[in-house]
């Protein structure tokens, strides 16, 4: 199955197997290592990336699902001499211990941070109608497809928090 | 994961006619894709549709919704009418899932997913819904999150969808095209089969008959909207009970009760009795009491999920008291 994504900024053209999933092909066949195996089952987020913007498991999608979409892997949010601002805050904060599920959630908290600016509710606003507040039980709610086996999980947030604070 | 063969449909007319040759139709795939995996289900044909124009939420003549099958539960769920208008099912998508999944799930797919239970996804043991004929290993097995209302003795699976609770509760009608080019409406109870002796059989589409749309009609007046999820952990979790609720009282008593249950039955659950007993009443402890006796009459529980009925009865009580507490103030 030809397939062509545009990954980080660069185009690929793939020929794969229809049964690759989408984090296969980054891992195996484009060795964009970074995004993370946890569970292949969309219960922890280990997989997390944006698919046109938008954070999701890329462990539980065809890549030929995917044929002219813009993906963003944790490679693209930043490098090790070039790290964004949550890169750096999971650093300064101790967000990580053993470090697997970490690119997963970088991946995820970026586009989330970006769901809460365009406004969107979640299962922890008092009032769906209004503009959501970032408090540490919002990030916690809208961070839960993020399992951390070492339970870094407040860091984590501190890590979101601070960033978002720091942008704003 | 089986081998497939792979296309893509450029029509809903297209997908209708490749689903034909028997095909089975993908859309956010986390759910088939999920099943794929483990080989419980192992179709030989897939029929991409996500490149058909079924993502719009158009609003209808008679002020409702037609929300395209695939509209992404997290585009449902921020709508800013859904928020307004229908709130229950905003609260009850974003109760559902993560972030991720809700990007991908769609309206279509989030209706058809299939049952949680351990044993449907486990090829090693005998299920009826997996493999016909084959028993139930849930009956005496770990069933703490199966059903206790309209189950049969060959299966006690619930539907695990929030949303379809919510869509449940708000009448929705789910709209489809057959192969044939026919097109029907159905509303989510006649969609809906329940296990009986074929719990194979889930709903009443036919094969490569397509979801386009569900139908909201127009939003209740003077009435309170809540989703209540009960579930072992605060997020990311199935429910193990959920109740959708819209209620109404005029001059202290109550004009309007819709209910709907999630985690206690194979399909989303609404019992008529329940929400006849409620209108014209002043809303109670007793009152509410006795509506959870009509609801759980016929309940049975089978050892580990037992604790269920209890639960069902506490939170039916706990969301009457809130939505007609409110109504009041
Ligand atoms: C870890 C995890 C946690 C979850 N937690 C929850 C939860 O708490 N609450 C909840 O409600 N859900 C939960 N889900 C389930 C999730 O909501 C569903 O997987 C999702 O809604 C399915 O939608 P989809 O578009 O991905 O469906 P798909 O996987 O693409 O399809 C599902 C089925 O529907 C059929 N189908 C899809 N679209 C159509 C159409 N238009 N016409 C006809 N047939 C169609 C497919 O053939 C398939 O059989 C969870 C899932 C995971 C993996
Ligand atoms: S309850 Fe239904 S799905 Fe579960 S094992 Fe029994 S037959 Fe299978
Ligand atoms: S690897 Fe994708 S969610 Fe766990
Ligand atoms: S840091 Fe080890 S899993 Fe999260």
């Amino acid at each position: 199955m030809k397939t062509e994504l545009t990954i980080n900024g660069t185009q690929h053209k793939l020929e794969l197997d229809p049964r690759t999933t989408l984090l296969d092909a980054l891992r195996h066949h484009l060795g964009l290592t970074g995004s993370k195996k946890g569970c292949d089952h969309g219960q922890c987020g280990a997989c997390t990336v944006m698919v046109n913007g938008r954070r999701i498991n890329s462990c539980l999608t065809l890549a030929c699902m995917h044929d002219g979409d813009e993906i963003t892997t944790i490679e693209g949010i930043g490098q090790p001499d070039n790290l964004s601002p949550l890169q750096q805050a999971f650093i300064s904060q101790d967000g990580f211990q053993c470090g697997y599920c970490t690119p997963g959630q970088i991946c995820s908290a970026t586009a989330m941070l970006e769901e809460i600016a365009e406004g969107w509710p979640s299962h922890a606003t008092e009032d769906i109608n209004d503009r959501p507040s970032l408090t540490v039980d919002e990030i916690a709610e809208r961070m839960s497809g993020n399992l951390c086996r070492c339970a870094a999980y407040p860091n984590i947030v501190e890590a979101i928090r601070k960033t978002a604070e720091e942008s704003a | 994961m089986r081998p497939f063969d792979y296309s893509r449909a450029s029509s809903t007319a297209d997908a209708a006619q490749q689903a034909a040759g028997g095909g089975t139709f993908i859309a956010g795939g986390t759910n088939l894709l999920d099943l794929m995996k483990l080989e419980v289900m192992a179709p030989d044909k897939l029929i991409d549709i996500n490149r058909l124009d079924l993502s719009q939420i158009e609003e209808t003549s008679d002020g409702g919704l037609r929300i395209g099958a695939l509209v992404s539960n997290s585009d449902l769920a921020n709508d800013t009418r859904v928020r307004r208008d229908w709130p229950v099912l905003s609260r009850a998508l974003l109760a559902g899932a993560s972030g991720q999944l809700r990007n991908k799930a769609t309206t279509g797919g989030n209706l058809l997913q299939r049952t949680r239970c351990l044993y449907f996804y486990d090829r090693a043991t005998p299920c009826n819904k997996r493999d016909p004929g084959s028993g139930c290993a849930a009956r005496e097995g770990f069933n703490r999150i199966l059903a206790v209302l309209g189950t049969s003795e060959h299966c006690i699976a619930t539907h695990p969808s929030d949303m379809a609770v919510a869509m449940r509760v708000l009448d929705a009608e789910v709209e489809t095209l057959k192969q044939d080019g026919e097109t029907r409406r159905l509303t989510l109870d006649a969609l809906y089969l329940l296990p009986g002796d074929h719990p194979e059989r889930e709903t009443v589409l036919e094969p490569g008959e397509l979801i386009t749309a569900v139908v909201l009609p127009a939003p209740i007046k003077d009435a309170q909207q809540t989703y209540r999820k009960v579930r072992d952990r605060a997020s990311y979790a199935f429910a193990l009970v959920s109740v959708a609720g819209i209620v109404g009282l005029k001059d202290g008593r109550i004009s309007h009760a819709d209910l709907a249950f999630g985690g206690l039955a194979p399909k989303p659950w609404r019992n008529a009795e329940v929400e006849e007993l409620l209108i014209g009443e002043t809303p109670s402890e007793t009152l509410f009491d006795k509506a959870a006796d009509i609801l759980l009459a016929e309940a049975q529980g089978y050892g580990a999920n037992d604790f269920k009925i209890p639960l069902a009865r506490r939170t039916l009580v706990s969301v009457l008291n809130e939505l007609t507490k409110e109504a009041s103030a």
